[in-house]
């Protein structure tokens, strides 16, 4: 196999030293976290625990954890530990019951950020003679100027195509002769069907590899992906809370995802007690940010069920490496790359005038997403004319669309069509097999 | 003057119908006139029936969702350009015509049309100007 590192050092660094990088790192960023972020040291102090007591990796656990719902509490600058004149970007998630998720960089952050992704790249197998197609989408959602920063460093001539237009993805990836692709799973696959339509052969297309993140997956999915486009499909995990794409990366191997552990420290933890689990259990992923300046994040709890690993392997990198996400501890689903929460559903119900009772079907046909949402008529909404529920439907999925950013088939039924919470309500039903 | 109405939201799946005629024929209820618009999800059953009172308190005990609203009905002539004559008048008057319906008299030589449009009041005023007879629940019933 060949070796293809972007910062070998790190990358194939021993245990020991890397443990010992990351206790440095830590004791510097616990200091920085507690004297410039009020709300983390209140967190601290209400534990009794002072960043005196944080000597190295193994005092990790004596510190609090943050969660979603202190994002929320703290939006927007809450968690900023660096005055907004040293900031140079933000990047956001859609956010439950409308209030999104908004993480800030210094010059420093997006550089280590865009590190990650490189190393992502490199190890797909790229250099300076790929050209690289990004067609996750680009503005808040950090897929996109993740990737692109990344395919910047490596010195990949770049195609910041963003996502959608598929005629012109197309043409570009076959004029330009686009080596390397990088987008969400469901639309590699989709733009790998659209190409076998226009009867394009995998030997005729000149992807050699693609970076495929953002989103849940299988197996079987790469294969088709991998089959479909003559590829080597790669997995490449992140979150906008500790950065974006590029937290954790595949190598050749394709068992499991390199974490960047140098500047993101990982844990799995017992989602009940919160206690660190050993290596190869189940549990939640935590991160702890050990170099980011403007939103350094201790020991956040992801919500995604992770087993982490660190076997040797055949790539030569020593990072340890985390399995597919299994699940989330929470109701989170995450359809067509975005975030939904069951509740972002409710409180738009409730704002425009309907029971909160509902009934989310999310499915994959042809490798897409599909996202329906059942709602009941009303006696004061219904009518006799049917462009009217009609037109409540789309209008009803368009707010839903303005809350979460992707866009829903609404279903009016008949009311009390759907079961009442006392009945045992099944809020979701995901006929994805994923896992 | 004006006919009532009676629209059940209907989900669109097997049986649903039948179960809903199921209640009205169990309670003595009959259907005169009836006419249905559907999207794959459900229909908008629309119904003229010899008691309305009686069939709204029945679905209504049975959980269906219902909305009474009053339309128009109109006698027309069974021939050819009957119906074109008596939409001509409603379109020369400016009144709208949402949906409409039509049934046969079972002895006259005559068609009647309910009329669903925005003002009641305009369209059977216009009609019987043309000289056309409007109907009205009482007349349905007796037919």
């Amino acid at each position: 196999m060949s070796k293809n590192y972007y910062q070998q050092e790190i990358e194939t660094m021993s245990a020991e030293e890397m443990r010992k990088l990351q206790s440095e790192k830590l004791v510097k960023q616990v200091k920085h976290v507690y004297e410039n972020v009020p709300y983390y040291r209140n967190l601290m102090d209400e534990k009794g625990v002072t960043p005196d007591d944080i000597k190295g990796i193994e005092d990790l656990h004596k510190l609090p954890f943050l969660t979603k719902a202190d994002l929320r509490d703290a939006y927007p600058y809450g968690l900023l530990a660096k005055p907004l004149e040293e900031c140079v970007r933000i990047q956001s998630t859609s956010g439950t019951t409308g209030r999104r998720v908004v993480a800030f960089y210094t010059q420093n952050d997006v550089n280590l950020w865009e590190d990650c992704c490189a190393r992502a790249i490199v190890a797909a197998g790229g250099t300076n003679k790929d050209v690289c197609q990004v067609a996750y989408g680009y503005g808040l959602f950090t897929g996109g100027p993740g990737l692109n920063g990344g395919s910047h460093k490596v010195g990949c001539l770049t195609l910041p195509m963003s996502s959608g237009n598929t005629e012109r993805q197309i043409q570009f990836m076959t004029d330009l002769s686009a080596t390397i692709l990088c987008c969400t799973p469901s639309y590699a696959a989709y733009i790998g069907e659209t190409l076998k339509e226009q009867g394009y052969k995998p030997e005729d297309i000149p992807l050699k590899a693609g970076i495929f993140g953002a989103e849940p997956w299988t197996e079987e999915m790469r294969r088709n992906i991998e089959e479909t486009l003559g590829i080597k499909a790669y997995d490449i995990y992140g979150l906008t809370e500790t950065s974006g794409p590029g937290v954790a990366f595949e190598c050749e191997e394709q068992t499991g995802m390199h974490v960047n552990e140098d500047h993101f420290y990982a844990e799995i933890i017992d989602p009940e007690t919160g206690e660190v689990l050993p290596e190869g259990s189940k549990g939640e992923l935590v991160f702890t940010s050990l170099d980011k300046e403007a939103f350094p994040l201790l020991r956040y709890r992801t919500r995604d069920i992770c087993v982490l690993s660190r076997k040797k392997c055949s790539c030569g990198r020593t990072l340890v490496k985390m399995a597919k996400p299994m699940g989330r501890t929470d109701d989170m689903l995450i359809i067509r790359g975005v975030n939904v929460f069951p509740s972002q559903i409710e409180t738009v119900l409730l704002k425009e005038g309907y029971e909160p009772n509902y009934q989310i079907v999310v499915d994959r046909v042809k490798n897409n997403d599909t996202f329906e949402v059942n709602v009941e008529m009303t006696n004061e909404k219904f009518t006799d004319k049917l462009s009217e529920i009609i037109a409540m439907e789309k209008s009803l999925a368009n707010a839903m669309k303005t809350m979460l950013g992707i866009n829903p088939s609404v279903h009016l039924l008949a009311p009390k069509s759907i079961a009442r919470s006392e009945g045992k309500a099944v809020r979701v039903v995901d006929k994805r097999k994923l896992v | 003057m004006a006919i009532k109405q009676l629209t059940v939201y209907v989900q669109n799946k097997k049986g649903s119908m039948a179960a809903l005629t199921d209640v009205l024929a169990k309670n003595g209820v009959n259907i005169r006139a009836l006419s249905i618009a559907e999207t794959e999800d459900f229909g908008l059953l629309r119904i003229i029936v010899n008691d309305e009172t009686a069939a709204t308190k029945i679905l209504e005990e049975n959980g269906y969702l219902i909305k009474v609203i009053d339309v128009v009905g109109v006698k027309i002539g069974d021939k050819p350009g009957a119906l074109t004559a008596a939409l001509s008048v409603l379109d020369k008057a400016d009144v709208n015509v949402e949906y409409l319906y039509a049934f046969m008299a079972r002895t006259e030589k005559h068609a009647y049309v309910v009329l669903r449009v925005e003002d009641n009041a305009k369209a059977e005023a216009v009609l019987e100007g043309s000289g056309l007879h409007l109907i009205t629940s009482a007349d349905i019933c007796k037919l």
